[in-house]
């Protein structure tokens, strides 16, 4: 999933209150999942923003909705037409939806209330943590698993620097040192000679935007 | 000599750093080269070491041989990419440069730029590809160049590292991309380095003792809780503890100096490295004890 965290809320203000009617617009797929940009916590926000907005003594109409997906237009397309009457769209969708829609919109703005962060998984229940990088050409059989582009702090590809340090990274102690950790791996799994191999240098070309793709049997069915 | 002959030789080699420095004042730099000529045998010019931004590796590099000697130019992957390594490289072969250390480098997180965008392209495995692709006459994408490099190209190991297997396979994997001289973290346990070194000894590279003078019993305590890859014995921080504040400096060149003797007496090594962060002038006096001037 695509995590994200709420923006800092006086970031948030200074973006929206020089507006007459804005709406928070919430996305219920990956960012409802942490926290951060749900049907739940575009309704929070709203109503800070319009605590604010009356301490403030600014008059804003400040509304919330949210549709299940961002990343697709059919899932905010039926929403269209009330959210053209705004003049503000306060997205906490992750970064793509916010894009989505500013191509969609027209002549609105869409400003983003969240800063989109990683491809994560959640170990445990409110806890995210970045396990791929989407680096468009996956080794993950030659490591036992473990990404060394996400999860080592220099995406290194040949083992652990120097500064690895009994088992964590030296960027901080909290880390887990990616190489320490596909070496334990691939001696249980007995394939320490893979890890003696060399990997070349990386084509980058590949993980470098803007990317796109079109599925290949969809493409034929069209000719 | 060169440095490659010296190491060929048997002769027990000398290298020393040169930071550069911060800003284009470079008088204490240039007393530190006048200090050093003579005495070593190659002067190691580190690169944005600690990920703090200085004068360029390269530029130190060609003043340091302008000034009669030696350098090795020491080249980190973290702040240039594959182009910008290789365009360094052939700008330090045509400056006369032919010795490279190749690093992966420090993290930004250590530095004084925190909000840099690491490079990391390559890694130091990768680069001493590159650098042995070079000296054939080719570039990394496989394209002739008019006229090869010829650097004689080394890289780092961590003989303390803690786990040890990992920083092992990849220094095999450093001797197999072409790596001819090794550089070691700062050792202080002789027995442990000894069994690093019979480690070593089965590959075909030369390796140098990393040195770095102890200033006091509160740097080995420090450099212990939080430098990667080095251990202070206790008895080394007793030793010091022991001489008192004011010698304790004297008595961190005097370890020095007799891990220096040991390390030549008993042909540990094919050399050491001497790490003097900031205490340059003290290279010549650490070499005397150690009966090397």
């Amino acid at each position: 999933m695509i995590t994200g965290e709420q923006k800092p809320f006086e970031e948030i203000w200074n973006m929206v209150k020089d507006f007459k009617k804005v709406l928070v617009f919430g996305c219920n797929t990956c960012v409802a999942i942490c926290h951060a940009g749900g049907g739940k916590e575009a309704e929070i926000l709203a109503s800070l923003l319009r605590m604010k907005a009356s301490e403030e003594g600014i008059a804003i109409e400040i509304n919330h909705n949210a549709v299940e997906r961002h990343c697709e237009p059919e899932f905010f397309q039926p929403v269209m037409e009330d959210i053209r009457t705004y003049d503000l769209i306060l997205s906490t969708a992750c970064g793509v939806g916010v894009n989505l829609l500013s191509e969609n919109i027209g002549d609105i703005p869409v400003f983003p209330a969240i800063n989109t962060e990683f491809f994560g998984a959640v170990p445990r229940a409110g806890e995210f943590t970045e396990l791929c990088a989407g680096c468009g050409n996956c080794i993950l059989h030659l490591t036992g698993g473990i990404c060394p582009i996400a999860r080592c702090s220099k995406s290194l590809l040949n083992g652990p620097c120097g500064g690895t340090n009994n088992g964590s990274c030296e960027v901080s102690p909290d880390i887990k040192c990616a190489w320490v950790l596909i070496y334990d791996r691939m001696k249980k799994l007995n394939k320490l000679d893979l890890m003696k191999e060399i990997n070349e240098a990386k084509d980058w070309s590949k993980a470098q935007g803007p990317r796109n793709f079109k599925v290949k049997v969809l493409e034929e069915i069209k000719k | 000599m060169s440095f490659r002959d010296i190491l060929d030789s048997g002769k027990f080699a000398v290298t020393a750093e040169i930071g550069p420095p911060k800003g284009t004042d470079i008088k204490e730099m240039y007393h530190h080269i006048e200090v050093l000529k003579g005495k070593i045998d190659v002067a190691n010019v580190t690169d944005n070491q600690s990920a703090v931004m200085r004068i360029s590796s390269l530029a130190v590099c060609k003043i340091v041989l302008d000034n009669g000697m030696e350098p090795v130019l020491q080249m980190t992957c973290r702040d240039r990419n594959r182009i910008g390594l290789q365009a360094d490289l052939l700008g330090a072969s045509v400056l006369g440069i032919h010795n490279v250390l190749c690093l992966t480098g420090d993290h930004v997180n250590a530095g004084d730029h925190k909000q840099a965008k690491s490079v990391y392209d390559v890694e130091s495995v990768q680069l001493l590809k590159i650098v042995e692709g070079m000296n054939n006459g080719k570039d990394m994408s496989g394209n002739e160049m008019k006229g090869a490099t010829n650097f004689y190209a080394g890289a780092v190991v961590t003989p303390e590292a803690n786990p040890l297997e990992p920083q092992l396979v990849k220094f095999e994997k450093k001797v197999k991309a072409g790596a001819k001289f090794f550089q070691t973290q700062a050792i202080y346990d002789m027995e442990k380095f000894k069994s690093f070194m019979a480690y070593a000894r089965k590959f075909p590279v030369k390796v140098l003792a990393g040195i770095v003078v102890l200033k006091s019993a509160g740097m080995a305590n420090f450099m212990n809780k939080n430098v990667p890859g080095i251990s202070v014995p206790q008895v080394l921080i007793d030793e010091i503890k022991a001489a008192g504040k004011e010698k304790a400096l004297e008595t961190g060149i005097n370890i020095a100096a007799r891990h220096i003797k040991q390390l030549k007496d008993e042909k540990i090594c094919d050399g050491v490295h001497i790490m003097a962060i900031g205490m340059e002038d003290k290279v010549p006096m650490i070499m005397e004890r150690a009966g090397l001037l």
